[in-house]
């Protein structure tokens, strides 16, 4: 028997397994993204303008594949349009259906549309045939690009943007909330739930651009922004300690009133979440970052340092934060409600819900992101007139 | 066989009765039913129950419920000392079977018959993405096996660990509280088997019901009642240890 | 105008109506050097550098800057409308009859096929039984709960018989002593009690108590 101590007789299957974890990662990815792209485009932080492109196509790719894991879970995916056609009101999950949708097209879409109309209208006139064809859909069959009206888009991006980022809080803390809100399981009830979302989300995006744009920059030979990177790594450190402190003061919180779950809780941590809480997500992808953010932060080193240091931190960080995904899903189902017993989760691999549908599912947004970036090239510094950036018709960073 | 007249005149009510019931039994009976004349619960005494797994066989099989889930079950209590938190619990198999012996002098023991709380206020039914279950007009709370996703979602947020998902449909499952039977007039299958009456299907809008009258003149509890789910299975005599 | 005249191939010089940008005097492009249509960006800084930068009354918007926004919207209504459409064919007829859900699932439900009895329908065919059992022990055990689920025989009681039980697995179910049992109820340890001799040899099942010689009189 996979159980230790007592369970009730239905709690010793788990229920949401290892697509659970991916998707609270993957739309944290997104928000986190988003938020990275707003910095630049609402609060002016302009060194972070060469991220600002690939932010979006990064959080579009990710959005994209985000469905997919809840497809594969649900056991009757042909159902899943009922979502829409009969949400219930009082169920979070429901609510997903529209946020998804709404953040989807009314925002991201939209947003990366009005940026990148300029781009798609030249590449329209400049090519031939069923790429065209491609590029004049995707133009809505419209061909002006008068300053007129390129300012018009600036303006009305601006405002997408505005509305995106309550949006892509939104998008990931309903994720926390339909965890936070499940009475019957303490170990995620909790107000803090959405908030330690959104933080972690944040934290998780900004260091996934932040990597995609250093391999990005190096795969095509370019020279690394050293301003960009180091406005995005300081905004990471501030991120992570608020995203910190938060998960510490649930922590401490729990410990200082240990209610009735506490020592059933307690016990979990130290045994069956041992190495996935206190090693990897803690130690490992919390501590480790911070502490090497914080010397980048006060010690002078040069670019080279730097640069590996900010490779380690934003490696450490994504692994650090799918551990947290891990920890708070598949292990408040380790525990019965019952107080008395734990049970194991046996992941397959091979099964519609097993290991390599995980990391399938991870690497998936990868290559629909190669393709994005090939249809819709985001580099800032790519030489040719079809430049990107806000204004059209003025440089950019080189 | 003679009949005498005495047996004879216990023989034709009992006929007409029995011809009710049998009737009952058919589709064409259900639509005298109605809804807004019921409100169904449970009461459940541990006082009684001695933990033979009838009821778990019982529903088993009337409801035909897969091996290795439950949509009731029993469970046995070892509380050791004064403290709740000193308990062990053990339910083999769901208590299907009944359960293996105990040394004695292991302190206070009984057992716990468990099933679908039939909350009023339930949470599996806040959290159902598309309304598959839901609270029927008689308090009975049911799943819509054609409408489930399987999302699972309602599994979680039950407290009491009743649900499960039935691996042929894969979709969401629980006790219906038999509301293919009561609607006819019969009691549920776990209450028919039960030997000693621990479990006894109420009807609490119908005043005649005698549970009304039990749980009148007996405290009983709900389990984790700091949950407010509106349970509407009531135990009589019910410790404070158990979860 | 005299541009329009010059760049006959440039549309918007040959639209004076539509276009509230391009009214200038002809004179600012007249001895400029424009090499290729692409020069178009040129015209627009030359533009800028004399007039500065441009700012068109609010009442002057064009339509034609902002029609791919109006074509963008469109595409979200017919978006909409389609989906309305759709969901007045794929929600259930029944769904909110009652509450958020399919009304027809109550009666569905409610149709599932019986497996026990209950033990009225017994006791009117079995009165012999019913008999024995009213005044005894076993009063209140209904039938099905030691002979299982019956309603297939009630249907068709001569091709379906239940099968004999054997009580040395079924006594012993509810009887067998363990200390989580109420103290008042009867349990025995088997093996002391009986010394592996069927429960029947004594007891019988549907009057459980022996009767003993004093109690017959």
């Amino acid at each position: 028997m996979p159980v230790d101590g007592f369970m009730y007789p239905n709690e010793v299957e788990l229920q949401w397994g290892v697509l659970i974890v991916l998707y609270p990662f993957l739309t944290g990815l997104v928000a986190g993204a988003f938020i990275l792209a707003s910095l630049e485009r609402v609060f002016r932080v302009d060194a972070v303008k060469p991220t600002y492109r690939l932010a979006l196509l990064t959080a579009l790719a990710f959005l994209l594949v985000a469905p997919l894991p809840l497809q594969l879970h649900l056991g009757h995916p042909e159902r899943s349009l009922e979502m829409y056609l009969t949400p219930h009101r009082t169920s979070a999950m429901a609510m997903f259906g529209f946020v998804y949708l709404w953040y989807l097209m009314a925002v991201l879409v939209v947003e990366i549309w009005l940026d990148y109309r300029k781009d798609i209208v030249l590449m329209m006139r400049s090519s031939k045939g069923l790429k065209k064809n491609l590029y004049r859909v995707m133009a809505l069959g419209s061909d002006n690009i008068s300053e007129r009206a390129l300012g018009i888009d600036n303006r009305v991006g601006w405002i997408v943007t505005v509305i995106g980022i309550p949006s892509a809080f939104l998008l990931h803390g309903y994720v926390g909330f339909i965890f936070g809100s499940v009475k019957a399981n303490p170990w995620w009830s909790t107000p803090l739930m959405p908030v330690v979302f959104i933080f972690s989300a944040m934290v998780s995006g900004i260091a996934t651009v932040m990597l995609l744009y250093m391999f990005t920059t190096k795969y095509r030979g370019r020279e690394i922004d050293m301003r960009c990177v180091d406005t995005i790594a300081r905004y990471l450190f501030y991120t992570f300690l608020i995203d910190f402190s938060l998960e510490m003061l649930d922590l401490i919180h729990r410990i200082y009133e240990a209610d009735e779950s506490f020592r059933s809780l307690d016990f979990m941590v130290h045994t069956k979440l041992w190495l996935s809480q206190v090693v990897i997500q803690i130690g490992v992808g919390t501590t480790i970052p911070l502490i090497l953010l914080f010397m980048v932060q006060v010690f002078p080193m040069n670019a080279i340092v730097r640069k590996r240091i900010y490779a380690l931190t934003g490696s450490l960080t994504i692994i650090g934060i799918f551990a947290m995904r891990w920890n708070v899903v598949i292990g408040g189902q380790l525990f019965s409600k019952s107080f008395l017993g734990y049970t194991i989760y046996k992941m397959g691999y091979v099964t519609r819900e097993g290991l390599f549908a995980a990391i399938f599912l991870t690497l998936l947004p990868l290559a629909i992101l190669w393709v994005l970036v090939k249809v819709l090239p985001p580099w800032p510094d790519s030489g040719s007139p079809l430049t990107s950036g806000i204004s059209p018709a003025v440089g950019d960073d080189k | 066989m003679k009949i005498t007249r005495r047996q004879l005149l216990i023989l034709l009510p009992a006929a007409a009765v029995a011809w009710k019931y049998v009737r009952a039994g058919t589709p064409q009976e259900s639509p005298n039913y109605n809804t807004s004349e019921h409100w169904w619960g449970m009461l459940l005494d541990i006082t009684k129950c001695i933990g033979c797994g009838s009821c778990v066989h019982a529903c088993q099989l009337e409801n035909h419920v897969p091996d290795g889930y439950f949509r009731t079950w029993v469970e046995r209590y070892v509380v050791r000392d004064w403290g709740f938190e000193h308990v062990s619990v053990d339910s083999p198999d769901g208590g299907k079977n009944g359960y293996p012996p105990l040394p004695w002098d292991q302190g206070k023991s009984f057992f716990v018959p468990k099933m679908c709380n039939q909350c009023a206020d339930s949470p599996c039914t806040q959290v159902c993405p598309v309304g598959a279950t839901f609270v029927s007009p008689d308090g009975v709370v049911l799943v819509d096996p054609k409408y489930c996703l399987g999302c699972r979602y309602c599994v979680q947020a039950c407290p009491y660990g009743c649900r499960f998902i039935n691996p042929e449909t894969r979709t969401a499952e629980k006790c219906t509280l038999c509301y293919h039977r009561i609607t006819k007039g019969l009691t549920t299958a776990c209450c028919e088997a039960c030997p000693t009456g621990a479990r006894q299907l109420a009807d609490l809008k119908d005043p005649n019901d005698p549970v009304h009258e039990f749980l009148k003149t007996h405290s009983v509890q709900v389990l984790k009642p700091h949950l407010a789910t509106g349970s509407k299975a009531f135990y009589n005599g019910l410790d404070g240890s158990v979860r | 105008m005299k541009c329009a005249q010059s760049h006959p191939d440039v549309p918007w010089l040959t639209e004076p109506c539509r276009s509230s940008l391009f009214q200038l005097p002809s004179e600012a492009c007249v001895g400029r050097t424009v090499d290729r249509l692409d020069g178009l960006w040129e015209i627009v800084g030359l533009i800028k550098e004399t007039y500065g930068p441009f700012q068109p009354p609010a009442a002057m918007i064009a339509y034609k800057d902002v029609q791919h926004l109006f074509r963008l919207a469109t595409v979200f209504v017919i978006g909409f409308v389609l989906f309305l459409i759709l969901r007045a064919f794929l929600v259930p007829k029944s769904f909110g009859q009652f509450g958020h859900y399919r009304g027809d699932a109550l009666q569905e439900i409610a149709a599932r096929p019986i497996s026990y009895a209950g033990h009225e329908v017994c006791e009117a065919c079995h009165t012999d039984v019913f008999d024995l059992k009213k005044h005894g022990r076993h009063a209140r055990v209904a039938c099905e709960s030691c002979h299982g689920p019956l309603e297939n025989h009630v249907d068709d009681p001569g091709n379906v018989v239940p099968a004999k039980l054997d009580t040395a697995l079924l006594c012993v179910r509810c009887h067998e002593s363990i200390p989580a049992k109420p103290m008042d109820f009867p349990q025995v340890n088997t093996a002391e009690h009986s010394a592996e001799l069927p429960c029947e040899t004594c007891h019988k099942p549907h009057s459980p108590r022996i009767e003993t010689e004093e109690k017959k009189k």
